[in-house]
């Protein structure tokens, strides 16, 4: 960065957030249809990740390419995961789904230890280390495709959710379950969708995050945090809300480190979150 | 109309966890007819309902819709064979638009099938359901909100639709606009169920009624053998509530 130069991290800041909300948006998805704290959602980004170098290194697949193979997978895990796990747990009670995430979060941790060991890995592709400018600055390629990859995600799933009927029907049992069941929707399978569609945004934003930061079998819960504070700024399950939400989030830490120096970046981030939960614990978009 | 019942409930049991809400329950519904249930809160009216559609299942007894039996099939199951509930509280999707929440009533597949026939007789009903359909649901009034909720429960294409406090906080005027659908709906040959507290409104509307206290039939009849019937008198505010 320049110094003196405020441009450089605010656009860093922008692209930076919409990789955030792509990570953010399957949290928030399943939030605001199930009501349901998806602990394992930074976990399951990051076995999106795995998956991606899985592909790369065992059939030099690009990344990008590999979601054709990881992006039906991923969903049926999503649908089985909630078909046989959270499904069930809902009947026992509304902490015991919480619990189930966590044990699914400390699962795949241990699995991916065990598949990859815990050395850092990365998706390096030809085009990992590009850069285009914008005037006389030079901006990593990739994070651009980050924001792209972000803002087609968050408009499809906005375009599936109001324009589709198994997405009417999602947004339905969102607002109120016992009268979506009377209309004749099987909330247990839309649920099963709702969980499997965010799963699909989660193996996209792994590869994504991938190539963006190396990775480690851990790293799930610290991308947990950021999805976090990108849906409370951004407002549960509103799929514009998060994309805006992760944006925010972004330029925070870049201008946060652009002030206050590197080491307060997240701490800033933070600040600004509980913030927001203070003045507006709906988030800037929620309902 | 034909004798035999389109829907039979023979002595059910309900519980809500443990407490038990109905007892030794039997209804039946003839095709065609418009029949009420009558009783105070906490009578068990709404779990009778909830338990047709499928929300709640009968620890005893059988519920049998056109001959077969449905006690224990899920929700959307019973919408598939031809129940519908418009539920108490009118329980509209708030922040859809009215058309969104219309469309959803048609969410089961045969019923998907007929959306356009079926949402041109409910703008038919319901003229100001299509001025209003752009409308987010929410911002309808509470007489609006019925309509939409009535609206949305003939989209699922009903043989038979079970109608929970239709006139609870509405005005006057309004719950005669609504009674009035309701004629119409019936005339289509869609046999209604329908629950109310406001004893003398539905006695002149009812063909039947049948009348819970406390989880149990209590009486049963049509219209005028019930208002023959003192207890129905004293039960309900000790006024005469049959009319002349």
């Amino acid at each position: 960065m320049g110094s003196g130069d405020i441009i450089t991290p605010l656009v860093m800041g922008i692209l930076l957030g919409g990789l955030y909300a792509l990570i953010a948006l399957g949290l928030s998805m399943v939030f605001g249809v199930m009501r349901l704290i998806n602990l394992a959602h930074g976990d399951l980004v990051i076995l999106g990740s795995y998956g991606g170098y899985a592909l790369m290194t065992l059939l030099g697949l690009d990344p990008i390419v590999g979601l054709v193979i990881s992006i039906p997978l991923m969903f049926l895990l999503g649908f089985a995961i909630q078909k046989y796990l959270m499904g069930r747990a809902f009947g026992i009670s509304s902490e015991a789904p919480l619990i189930i995430a966590f044990g699914i979060s400390l699962v795949l941790q241990n699995a991916n230890q065990i598949l990859w060991t815990p050395l850092s890995r990365a998706l390096n592709t030809s085009y990992s280390n590009l850069s285009f400018s914008i005037g006389l600055r030079q901006f990593p390629l990739t994070y651009l495709l980050d924001f792209t990859a972000g803002i087609i995600v968050m408009l499809a799933l906005r375009a599936f959710l109001i324009h589709t009927y198994l997405g009417k029907a999602i947004t339905a049992a969102s607002q109120d379950k016992k009268a979506a069941q009377l209309m004749g929707i099987n909330t247990k399978r839309v649920y099963g969708y709702a969980f499997a569609i965010a799963m699909i945004s989660a193996a996209i934003a792994g590869v994504f995050l991938g190539m963006t930061f190396p990775f480690t079998p851990t790293s799930g819960v610290s991308f947990l945090t950021i999805a976090f504070g990108t849906v409370i700024i951004g407002g549960l399950g509103s799929m514009l809300g998060t994309f805006i939400g992760g944006i925010i989030l972004g330029i925070v830490q870049t201008l946060g480190g652009y002030f206050f120096g590197p080491a307060s970046q997240m701490l800033i981030v933070y600040v600004i979150v509980l913030v927001v939960l203070a003045i507006r614990p709906q988030g800037l978009f929620g309902r | 109309m034909s004798d035999k019942p389109l829907l039979r409930i023979t002595n059910i049991d309900v519980f809500h966890g443990t407490f038990q809400a109905l007892w030794d329950v039997s209804v039946e519904i003839i095709r065609g007819e418009t029949l009420a249930l009558i009783g105070a809160n906490t009578s068990g009216k709404t779990t009778l309902l909830d338990t047709i559609s499928g929300l709640l299942h009968p620890a005893k007894g059988t519920i049998e819709f056109e001959g077969k039996d449905i006690a224990w099939l899920d929700p959307y199951q019973i919408v598939e064979l031809g129940i519908t509930q418009v539920p108490e509280g009118r329980r509209i999707f708030p922040d859809m638009s009215v058309l969104d929440n219309l469309l959803i009533g048609s969410y089961n597949g045969s019923a998907r099938s007929k959306k356009s026939q079926n949402l041109e007789k409910v703008y038919q009903h319901f003229p100001r359901l299509q001025e209003r359909r752009k409308q987010i649901a929410k911002t309808l009034s509470g007489g609006e909100q019925q309509m939409l909720a009535i609206g949305r429960g003939l989209m699922a294409d009903p043989k038979l639709m079970l109608i929970d406090e239709m006139s609870l906080g509405l005005a006057p005027i309004v719950i005669d606009e609504l009674f009035k659908a309701l004629e119409q709906i019936k005339e289509r040959g869609i046999t209604i169920l329908f629950v109310e507290q406001n004893v003398r409104r539905t006695l002149k509307e009812a063909d039947r009624a049948y009348i819970l206290e406390t989880g149990r039939v209590a009486l049963s009849g049509t219209a005028t053998e019930l208002c023959e019937e003192d207890r129905v008198k004293k039960a309900y505010f000790g006024v005469e509530v049959c009319g002349v």
